[in-house]
Order: C-alpha cells, then sequence, then structure tokens
C-alpha cells in the first residue's frame, strides 16, 4: 500500500472515535431534557453542569479529530 | 488547483521577531509571546479601567469586570470552600489569560497562543505543581490519603491505589491536551471551510453558488468557536479549582 494512501486510511480511521463523542453527548443532552421537562423548575440550575459535561465529552472526540488531522496535515 | 494553495497549518507557524539567542537556547520573541503579551496587556487594562472608578452604580465595563469576579469567585467557592479563596489570584489570572487569549485567536491572522500544546502543558503543570507543593507544605505526608479512598474493602485498595495514581498523573496531560485540542482542531476546520469556499469560487459561475454552503457553514463554525473559547477557558477554571480543593482537602 502506499504511504499516501494509508495516511488517509488512518485518518478516516481515527474519526471514527468521534462517534464514540457523540453517543455520549447525545446521553448527556437527552438526559437533560428529560430531567428538565419532569422537572422543569430545575433545570436552569444545572446549566452550568450540562455545559461543563458537554465540554468536557466533546474534548474526546477533539482528541480523535485532533489525531485525523495530524495524520493529514502534520 | 487553488485548493493545494490552501494550508490549514500554516496559521500555526511560529515566526521570531526579535532573535534573542542565549547560552545556545533559542529566548527569541516569537509572534507567540507578541500575542501572549498582548493577551495580558488587554487583559490588565480592562480590569483596571473599568474598576479604576469604583462606581456604587457600576457602568457597563465596571459590571462586566465585576460579573467575572463574581463568576470566578462562586466557582471556586463551589468547588473548594472558603479555604480556597486565598486561590482566588491564581484562577482569576488563569481564567482571563486563556479566556483572552482563546478569543484574541478568533480573529483573523490573529495567532492563537493556546492551539500550542507547551503553553497550555506549562498552565497545567504550574497548576498540577501547585497542588503538589502546597499539598505536601500544608498536609505533610497525609496528603498521600488523595489517593486511598475511605470506606474500600482491602482487597480491593492496592486497585483503586492504583487507578487513584494513574488519574492524578493523567491529569496534567488531560488538562493541557483538552484545551489545546479544541484550539487547533477548531481553527484547523474554520481553516478547511472557508479553503472549500475558495476552491469551490474558482470553479466559475456553478461554483460560486455551491460555495455558499461552505460559506454558511464557515459562519456557524465561527460560533461554535466563540462557544468553545470561552467554554474552554471556563472548564480549565473549574477543573484547576477542582484539583487545587484536592491539595486542600485531600481525604475523600
Amino acid at each position: 500500500m502506499e504511504a499516501e494512501a494509508a495516511k488517509f486510511i488512518g485518518a478516516g480511521i481515527a474519526c471514527l472515535g468521534m462517534g464514540g463523542a457523540g453517543i455520549g453527548l447525545g446521553h448527556i443532552f437527552g438526559n437533560y431534557l428529560s430531567g428538565a421537562l419532569r422537572n422543569p423548575s430545575a433545570a436552569d440550575g444545572q446549566f452550568g453542569r450540562l455545559i461543563f459535561g458537554f465540554a468536557v465529552t466533546e474534548a474526546m472526540g477533539i482528541f480523535s479529530l485532533l489525531i485525523a488531522l495530524l495524520a493529514l496535515f502534520a | 488547483m487553488a485548493a493545494d494553495k490552501v494550508d490549514p497549518i500554516h496559521q500555526f507557524h511560529i515566526n521570531t521577531i526579535v532573535d534573542i539567542p542565549v547560552g545556545g537556547y533559542d529566548f527569541s520573541f516569537t509572534n507567540s509571546s507578541l500575542f501572549m503579551v498582548v493577551a495580558v496587556l488587554l487583559a490588565a487594562t480592562f480590569l483596571y479601567f473599568s474598576t479604576a472608578k469604583g462606581a456604587l452604580v457600576p457602568s457597563r465595563a465596571q459590571s462586566m469586570a465585576e460579573l467575572t469576579y463574581e463568576f470566578v469567585a462562586s466557582m471556586l467557592r463551589d468547588a473548594a470552600g472558603n479555604q480556597g479563596m486565598k486561590f482566588f489570584p491564581f484562577v482569576f489570572t488563569l481564567f482571563m489569560f486563556v479566556l483572552t487569549a482563546n478569543l484574541l485567536g478568533l480573529f483573523p491572522y490573529f495567532f492563537t497562543t493556546t492551539s500550542h500544546i507547551i503553553i497550555t502543558f506549562a498552565l497545567a503543570m504550574l497548576v498540577i505543581g501547585i497542588v503538589i507543593i502546597y499539598g505536601f507544605a500544608k498536609h505533610g505526608l497525609r496528603f498521600l490519603k488523595l489517593f486511598v479512598p475511605s470506606g474500600v474493602p482491602l482487597v480491593l485498595m492496592p486497585l483503586v491505589v492504583a487507578i487513584e495514581v494513574v488519574s492524578f498523573v493523567s491529569r496534567p496531560v488531560s488538562l493541557s491536551v483538552r484545551l489545546f485540542a479544541n484550539m487547533l482542531a477548531g481553527h484547523i476546520t474554520l481553516k478547511v471551510f472557508a479553503g472549500f469556499v475558495v476552491s469551490l469560487g474558482a470553479m466559475g459561475a456553478a461554483g460560486m453558488a455551491g460555495a455558499v454552503l461552505p460559506l454558511a457553514m464557515a459562519v456557524a463554525l465561527s460560533a461554535l468557536e466563540l462557544l468553545v473559547a470561552v467554554l474552554q477557558a471556563y472548564v480549565f477554571a473549574v477543573l484547576t479549582c477542582m484539583y487545587l480543593n484536592d491539595a486542600i482537602h485531600p481525604s475523600h
């Protein structure tokens, strides 16, 4: 296999990790929404934690995107 | 092809502005150092001039400065308690520096200081260094209780201690890589979509019409990047508060 082709395949495989972050973010926002609909008065107080969870989980997807981008460009 | 000319990595190149070689080491003043200085000056002048008057009824700038102050203060108080407030100047400086550097990087042709791992790793090592030194200075060897949670069965203890040690050691890495990777990946994605606009626009009228889509995407991504820039500064500060809490109250 040519090195160039392997680079692109590797970048594609690295992007698979972002799927895991997508599932995690779906859980976070889905559970927040179902909790917020059950008890709307408590929803605003948890918004900071929602955003915090979002940022920490999203970072995992960003890590794999970073590997893909490094494989492509660096 | 115009697409070959678009280099998404080019924005992260470090150029020397003033060459300062000291005994074989390179202490040059680069564009990275320039933007760090700009970020510090910007944050310092904003905070100085907005609070210089100290009016009872705050002006717009003064209430902005007071809101950031109260935001960081309540964050630290929630995470580390009143004993943690002695670290307030440190956390506030860290938050303002990362926030200003992140926001400054959003301007076109500006250098993003926080998109380099060495900058964020230095900040993270500073945090962990303070945690370790303060923890040992205040609690002595009892600081090691951090790795021994109470109420764990004796059989599981070696495993739990090993996990706690690994989690502690990986903290500076995850803290620095999170900030750096978010900024790097966000800026590269922006450049890649901007590159689509250029290469589609070179294809004539049909390409111009199609270029609207990546252009709209680039605008949406800029909005997301603004969110991420503020959010990552917040996350960096929150995690710093949590780690400082470990140094202040090691037994959990």
